[in-house]
């Protein structure tokens, strides 16, 4: 899993039937640091997470198919969940 | 997933069984700011796209998903046209 933060949406009328009435958003993954790192992904969003939210995500399809609880959705990314914050001690 | 710009087709006239009637499109990836960013690709269609539509597209072993039961061999498809999206800054 990587974290992220929710920097956009994107609407699509016509798409796949497995992803009729999925909620997509941009999510930029973030270092450790907060630096952001790499290219913005599009994710299915199965959380209720809204633009500048800080979110977990999964890069993974059986993992985003399952998040948005149909069989075999063609999905590759999902927000799993919404971080309150991060930890770290070393 | 990521979203692309239908840059061409690809026609193939000799190919694996699982592969016809597929239309196969050449895609460019893309920033939320339209920037190309990355290689180009072949992929799958799943939803109708032509070229100079923006769309998104998954990739690894989800490609295939939208046309089973059939084993289609493809590793990357197009999932939906983009009407529009929004990026903050």
């Amino acid at each position: 899993m990587q974290i992220g933060r929710v920097v956009g949406t994107l609407v699509s009328t016509q798409k796949h039937r497995k992803l009729e009435g999925a909620k997509l958003l941009f999510v930029q993954p973030l270092a450790l640091d907060d630096t952001p790192r790499g290219a913005p992904l599009l994710t299915i969003d199965s959380v209720g997470a809204g633009v500048g939210e800080k979110v977990l995500v999964v890069i993974e399809g059986r993992a985003a198919g399952e998040a948005l609880r149909r069989k075999a959705a063609p999905v590759d990314a999902a927000i799993i969940g919404i971080i309150d914050r991060v930890d770290l001690h070393d | 997933m990521q979203i692309a710009r239908v840059i061409g087709d690809v026609v193939a006239t000799v190919k694996q069984p699982g592969l016809d009637g597929q239309k196969l499109l050449v895609l460019q990836p893309v920033t939320p700011d339209r920037q190309a960013v990355g290689r180009t690709l072949v992929a799958a269609d799943a939803t109708g796209a032509g070229v100079g539509e923006h769309v998104f597209f998954v990739r690894g072993r989800e490609a295939s998903f939208p046309f089973l039961p059939a084993e289609v061999p493809v590793d990357a498809c197009i999932v939906g046209i983009v009407d529009h999206w929004n990026v903050e800054a």
